[in-house]
């Protein structure tokens, strides 16, 4: 074959080779594109639905403490002779009956008082104001007992109906049937966003509140919240350090053996171990073996220790790796011994290592749902856990028991803000790690 | 506020045991020729460990046996008609003394044997406290004393501390021995629990699941075929993996091969936040975005699909395991040397050409481990399958129908219920094994794969 | 316009090639210390003011030489001094490195390789490239070897391959050794056999030219010996540009010889004479080695 003859031959087939290029590098470009467009579907709807429940629709009503309908007197004090069972039942017999009062009146007046002319009976009336607005008033009088046969001025939550109805959550066109509000209503509503009373307020209480069914509008994120910040002190007291102990033994201690090769393998593995075998763990070994307490803080603090374990002994040895050999010789050279080389020299250089080690395990503990929901911390919670033993929801699994609500016009809204709440912490941890990273890795 | 109290006096003695011991090996080598065989700070900390172990043990067997005093304790302050009661209303009447003894407040009124109960368990509760706590600062100092007493200049404390150190390493390392020790024996145990009720054959070759209600009393009404669910299973993590393979193996080639450096650190960090959004997210996407997407681009299609189907659940799992694919094959083929590529191009390959003819097929051991664990990934992922998948656990074909999986029912037969004895929660320990099982076997297999493709290369 | 500018007017409209076939439009520059040979042979590849940067550094300055057809150049120099990347820019596989930029001209018989029609794919076909450290690809040696004719689309038929494998093998006269087992994987040769099966693997695309980026850095002295005799063979057929650092080696295998310092071309010229009277003190400096 001449050189022509090949040169031929390879010109011949050039142009069918690029057009196989540049389809191949198009199947690339495409490739990343629809990765790059799910993660701008996936927050552009979590972004678009969960934004407008930071607000809500909110009344504001001169309520008058009205002595006639509040007929209950002060609250009782401790007499000398009186024992602490018989004092602790007069104070809940008192608060039985302020709960008992029938504030529902006072609303239905102020409601009357602001929109004089409306055609809507009161129970209509009262379903655009949310139920606890009563135990709102109650909390009231109780905290001021000088409010009685007072005027005040009151920002109450219109219930989630109504939200739903100014909003446009709900199909306004749909007929009379559907609508979850009664038309009297409806145009109550209207009534009191055109004149002002009702108005989009922000809703601190998502923060504050904590999870309610009675009163879906007050739901809140507040008991959810403080049961994942006690998992996540769990996770950060027992699985961190006992890691970056393994991950420091495996990698600067261990010999070289068929028990650590073991470990190895185990550790390795135990990281794609799926995690709801872990909540299956936590149900059989701490709920049922140990008797410890269901929808607890702690046994999930304990099971997400154990699932983030590996996770973080695999960043921490591959922090532990990069440091250079030659500072490990150094230190050994001076006579230092192997552990005072290890947590005197070659530790301090890995912190930033270690802390990104750390953030990830607690970022993904933080964002754990099925392990949870088989050790009972799905149970509806209302209140805030005051220790790690109390019963508690965590925020996603908030989030799972949000989506599942009946009222899902509303609490998809609802769930989607939970939603962001979560990214936003992570987001935040993720954020506070770089910061210390950067700030570690320039002191060294 | 106990926890607080105990927390400070451990860090009040702590704190003396390290200043003790620093101090006092100290005073040896003042005014002398004398050296220290290891310098204070080891002391201190020998004498630290020796005092708080014993006080650490006290306090934390208190903590695993308390309950159990405190209930013997008020079961000897009952009145004697309440031995006749059934141990589930003995339960309930404990639980209301102690509601009582904490001022939580009971339903309805107490009796008067019940607050003198609770009166009786509140002073107990006090005096064993103050106790225990007693106790534990007592052998706190014991032992502080002893270790003060043991120094000398010639005790190699450094060396002893050293030695306590790399034991709590060995422990921690075993941490995750038992962590695996415990899925397997919880799982088998209650598994084999499950499997007195209803036979092996019957559950792994069983088409038919419908396990009725635990309310319907124990023995086996149930049926209890696993095959449904581990159709649903492979179905929903073959639909993932045919969504994530290709775009996260395309990507990964286009950011190792033909990126410039801007892009790949733009686009890398974006789809790696795919990575790190919870699972519950995806499936709540699932089921209010592209659920519905997909069922109303099935009516328009004329194909029936609905809106949470496997189809769904498959899908958005492809999503998550995106990055998860994206990245370890980056790794991977990251790893091929330059030279190979090189070699390649050098003869007057394309770029497409080298990476499918030389790059791909050296990187292929490295791939198929990254596919096992993508698929051992979509096999264990639950809170998109709870939420999109449908849960309906009969053999169906088509992908557009709902399905159940062994995740799923894991979750719905043990969720919220706490009774170990019946076959419909025990079964999602035989569900449990399985999975274990399935994910063991592909994870071992990934990473030995991995493995060898890494040491051949390096 | 004055009379010079319009020669530069009529040099930017005429295509690159043209002006590179008359190279006498260009001198060639003063620095480098240039001998002619004897009796010239015609340039194959022609190279005028080639620098060659990566990123901001700068790593290659004015480089211009002519590469006689059919005969071996050896480029020396100590190791950082820029013959590597001269001679990466030579089948551009410079392209290759992210902020990599080449300046200059080069023209492949009197064709120039950066020109935009030019395609990348073809010129590497006719000047292939034999790396430092021996890289068969993790296949068969058959496959090895067939490579580049299948991408190029060179074999009509399996016969055509098996031809064509045949040959090259010999060529790189491997024939011998692996006859029996050319079905076995290509990396479990040994290191000198692996070196020779990847000149077989570039031979067997036919190049006109061949580079060789120090082909015997990683092999034993025996090995070293038998590449040597075959690029004695080679040239006979193709043009040979050969990066050593050993200067024993240049001396031994090629005709002309280039010596690079510090990314610039300091001498160029007969090998024998480079060794014998250099005409530059730096080059002296090197053979004698004062430095390197």
């Amino acid at each position: 074959m001449t050189s022509d003859e090949r040169l031929g031959l390879v010109r011949a087939g050039l142009a069918a080779r690029h057009a196989r290029e540049w389809r191949f590098r198009f199947y690339g470009i495409l490739a990343i594109l629809a990765a790059l467009s799910f993660v701008a579907i996936l927050f552009g709807m979590i972004l678009s639905r969960g934004l407008p429940a930071f607000t809500q629709a909110t009344l504001t009503l001169d309520v008058h403490f009205d002595a006639a309908v509040i007929k209950v007197g002060e609250r009782p004090t401790r007499t000398g002779n009186q024992s602490h069972a018989e004092y602790a039942k007069a104070v809940s017999d008192w608060e039985r009956k302020m709960t008992m009062v029938n504030w529902n009146r006072l609303i239905e007046a102020a409601v009357r008082e602001a929109a004089p002319d409306t055609k809507a009976n009161s129970r209509e009336i009262l379903s655009i104001v949310e139920t606890n607005a009563r135990f709102e008033l109650r909390d009231m009088l109780v905290a001021d007992p000088t409010l009685i046969g007072k005027t005040v001025q009151v920002s109450l939550l219109a219930s989630a109906n109504a939200d739903n109805w100014l909003k446009g959550n709900i199909d306004r066109a749909l007929p009379d049937a559907q609508q979850q509000l009664r038309e009297p209503a409806r145009a109550l509503a209207d009534q009191l966003k055109a004149e002002g009373k009702i108005r989009n307020a922000f809703a601190w209480h998502i923060f504050t509140n904590v999870d309610s069914r009675s009163a879906p509008a007050s739901a809140g994120l507040a008991g959810a919240f403080v049961g994942s910040l006690y998992m996540m002190l769990v996770v950060i007291v027992l699985a961190v350090p006992i890691g970056v102990m393994s991950a420091v033994y495996l990698e600067e201690f261990a010999p070289k053996n068929r028990f650590t090769d073991l470990i190895e393998v185990n550790i390795n593995n135990l990281a794609a171990v799926p995690s709801i075998v872990f909540g299956l763990l936590g149900a059989a070994v701490f709920i049922n073996y140990f008797r410890l307490p269901l929808s607890a803080p702690l046994v999930g603090g304990l099971v997400l220790s154990l699932m983030t374990l590996p996770t973080i002994i695999i960043a921490t040895r591959s922090a532990l790796r990069a440091v250079p050999p030659s500072l490990r010789q150094a230190a050994l050279g001076l006579g230092a011994s192997k552990t005072q080389t290890v947590f005197h020299h070659v530790l301090p250089v890995t912190y930033p290592g270690m802390l990104t080690a750390t953030i990830i395990g607690v970022a993904q503990a933080l964002g754990e749902t099925a392990p949870l929901l088989l050790i009972g911390m799905n149970a509806f919670v209302a209140q805030v856990p005051a220790t790690p033993l109390d019963q508690s929801s965590a925020l996603p699994v908030q989030i799972f028991l949000w989506q599942g609500n009946e009222n899902r016009n509303f609490f998809e809204a609802r769930t989607s803000a939970a939603i962001i709440v979560l990214l936003g912490l992570m987001l935040t941890l993720n954020a506070i790690a770089i910061f210390l990273r950067s700030r570690l890795e320039k002191r060294t | 506020m106990n926890t607080a109290i105990i927390a400070a006096l451990l860090l009040i003695l702590l704190g003396i045991a390290y200043q003790t011991g620093c101090s006092r090996s100290r005073s040896l080598t003042l005014g002398g020729e004398a050296r220290l065989h290891s310098r204070p700070v080891y002391h201190g900390a020998l004498v630290a460990i020796w005092s708080l172990t014993p006080a650490l043990l006290i306090l934390a067997l208190w903590a695993l046996f308390g309950d159990t005093a405190s209930r013997a304790y008020l079961l000897a302050q009952l009145p004697p008609e309440t031995s006749s009661l059934a141990p589930a209303d003995l339960d309930g009447a404990i639980r209301r003394i102690r509601q009582i003894e904490s001022g939580f407040g009971i339903i309805g009124d107490a009796q008067p044997w019940e607050n003198q109960a609770a009166e009786a368990l509140r002073e107990f509760r006090i005096l064993t406290s103050a106790a225990i706590i007693a106790a534990a600062a007592g052998t706190g100092a014991l032992a502080l004393w002893f270790a003060r007493s043991r120094i000398s200049l010639r005790l190699r404390a450094r060396n002893e501390v050293e030695r306590m150190v790399s034991w709590a390493m060995i422990g921690c390392s075993i941490v995750a021995i038992l962590t695996t020790a415990g899925i397997v024996a919880s799982l088998l145990v209650e598994a084999i629990r499950f499997f007195t009720f209803v036979s092996p054959i019957d559950f792994f070759f069983g088409t038919v699941w419908n396990p009725g209600f635990s309310t319907t009393g124990h023995g086996s009404a149930g049926e209890y075929g696993l095959l449904p669910l581990l159709w649903g299973t492979l179905m929903v993590a073959t639909i993932a993996i045919l969504v994530a393979l290709p775009i996260g193996l395309l990507t990964a080639i286009y950011l190792t091969q033909y990126a410039s450096p801007r892009l790949r650190g733009f686009v890398k960090p974006i789809i790696e936040i795919l990575a790190g959004i919870p699972t519950i997210v995806y499936g709540f996407f699932a089921l209010v975005t592209v659920g519905p997407f997909l069922a109303g681009l099935g009516n328009l299609l004329g194909l029936d699909i609905r809106a949470t189907s496997a189809l769904t659940a498959g899908i958005v799992m492809g999503i998550m395991i995106i990055p998860f694919i994206s990245s370890l094959s980056d790794d991977i083929i990251r790893q091929v040397p330059r030279a190979m590529r090189d070699g390649s191009l050098g003869l007057g390959a394309t770029q497409s050409e080298t990476i499918k003819r030389i790059i791909l097929p050296a990187a292929l051991p490295g791939i198929v481990g990254a596919f096992l664990l993508a698929v051992s990934r979509a096999i264990g992922e639950t809170m998109i399958v709870v939420l999109a998948a449908g849960n309906s656990p009969y053999l169906r074909l088509n992908p557009g129908e709902p399905v159940s999986t062994v995740t799923v029912t894991i979750v719905n037969q043990l969720t919220g219920d706490t009774d170990f004895a019946s076959p419909q929660s025990l079964v999602a320990f035989a569900l449990g094994l399985t999975l274990f099982a399935m994910t063991l076997i592909l994870n071992v297999a990934a990473l030995y794969i991995v493995r060898r493709y890494r040491e051949q290369y390096e | 316009m004055t009379e010079n500018t319009r020669l530069e007017a009529t040099e930017m409209n005429m295509p690159a090639a043209t002006i590179l076939a008359r190279s006498d439009l260009y001198h060639m520059p003063s620095t480098t210390v240039r001998t002619p040979d004897a009796e010239p042979r015609s340039a194959k590849v022609i190279a005028r003011n080639v620098s060659v940067f990566y990123g901001p550094k700068q790593a290659l300055f004015d480089v211009s030489i002519d590469i006689p057809e059919k005969s071996v150049t050896a480029f020396i120099g100590p190791s950082g001094c820029g013959k590597s990347t001269f001679l990466r820019c030579l089948n551009r596989m410079n392209d290759t490195i992210d902020g990599c930029r080449v300046s200059g001209q080069i023209a492949l018989d009197g064709s120039d390789i950066f020109a935009p029609s030019l395609d990348v794919v073809e010129l590497r076909a006719r000047v292939g490239m034999v790396f430092q450290k021996p890289n068969p690809f993790p296949k068969s040696i058959y496959e090895n070897v067939a490579y580049g004719p299948r991408i190029h689309g060179l074999a009509r038929s399996k016969a055509d391959l098996d031809e064509i494998v045949a040959s090259s093998l010999q060529k790189a006269s491997l024939w011998n050794e692996v006859k029996d087992r050319l079905h076995e994987p290509g990396t479990g040769l040994s290191g000198g056999q692996q070196q020779r099966l990847c000149i077989a693997r570039a031979i067997a695309v036919s190049p006109e030219v061949i580079l060789m980026d120090e082909p015997c850095s990683a092999l034993d002295p025996i090995a070293t010996a038998r590449i040597e005799e075959l690029i004695d063979e080679l040239k006979q057929n193709f043009t040979i540009v050969i990066v050593t650092h050993s200067m024993q080696q240049a001396a031994r295998v090629s005709q002309r010889t280039a010596f690079f310092h510090l990314g610039n071309l300091v001498e160029e010229g007969p090998t024998d004479l480079i060794f014998t009277s250099p005409g530059e003190k730096r080059t002296q400096d090197y053979i004698t080695g004062r430095f390197g």
